[in-house]
């Protein structure tokens, strides 16, 4: 496995560590004592909200703590920075696909209200939408890199 | 669209380069040495651009370098009057 490799699974790994933490997190100070809050918009706006900047803090740190014991382990040598042609092609392909599935999901989440559903589940589902592309982005990177593309 | 299939003598071509390795094709053409192993087993087929640019460092043309085959025909489409 090289470190492309190693670097996306690191990232996968990172993001449901992140999103697990968050939702117990939230759920425990949140919505435990108060199930009523689920109906409050102003919850779900400063949950998505404060939600961004934590999981991009953490994984910036991560992939920091990630480089530093690579470069440890690999004894100071330099290893491979360059982003090239193939990766761009590879990362172009695994947005589309995890794009159009964002957008099902969307479809889904809007799906939930038109049924006249509680809101919180058009929230629940968008959430989950878009934390399933983000992996599935990461998945089909790693089997681009894996598979050839 | 007819099938094709794409190879490349680039393995040999660093064999008759002194053995020029991955990295060093890598860092002459300007990609990762992932890009390089990637293109030589066939599970990346590079840009025009990469293509001359390696065909260039081994001083060949490009069809010495990689070989186009058609797998299949396509089908003849009738001429339209």
């Amino acid at each position: 496995m090289d470190i492309k490799e190693k670097r996306i699974l690191v990232s996968l790994l990172s993001s449901v560590l992140v999103i697990l933490f968050y939702s117990w997190y939230v759920y425990s100070k949140y919505i435990a004592d108060n199930p009523a809050i689920l109906n409050d918009f102003k919850f779900w706006g400063s949950s998505f909200i404060v939600l961004i900047p934590v999981a991009i803090g953490i994984q910036i740190v991560i992939q920091i703590i990630f480089a530093i014991v690579t470069h440890i382990l690999n004894k100071g040598e330099e290893i491979d920075p360059i982003d090239d042609e193939r990766d761009k092609l590879i990362e172009l392909k695994a947005i589309k696909i995890s794009h159009y599935l964002f957008i099902l999901g969307f479809v889904l989440a809007m799906g939930t209200l038109a049924m006249g559903m509680q809101p919180w589940v058009m929230f629940v589902v968008l959430i989950s939408s878009g934390f399933l592309a983000s992996m599935v982005n990461e998945i089909l990177r790693l089997y681009f890199y894996r598979k050839g593309v | 669209m007819a099938k094709v299939n794409i190879t490349n003598n680039i393995r040999t071509l660093r064999f008759l380069a002194n053995e020029m390795t991955q990295q060093a094709l890598a860092e002459k053409t300007g990609v990762s040495r992932q890009t390089i192993v990637a293109i030589e087993n066939g599970k990346y087929f590079p840009t025009l651009e990469l293509a001359f640019r390696i065909a260039q460092i081994f001083a060949k043309p490009l069809e010495e370098v990689f070989t186009f085959e058609l797998l299949t025909e396509p089908e003849n489409k009738k001429p339209k009057n």
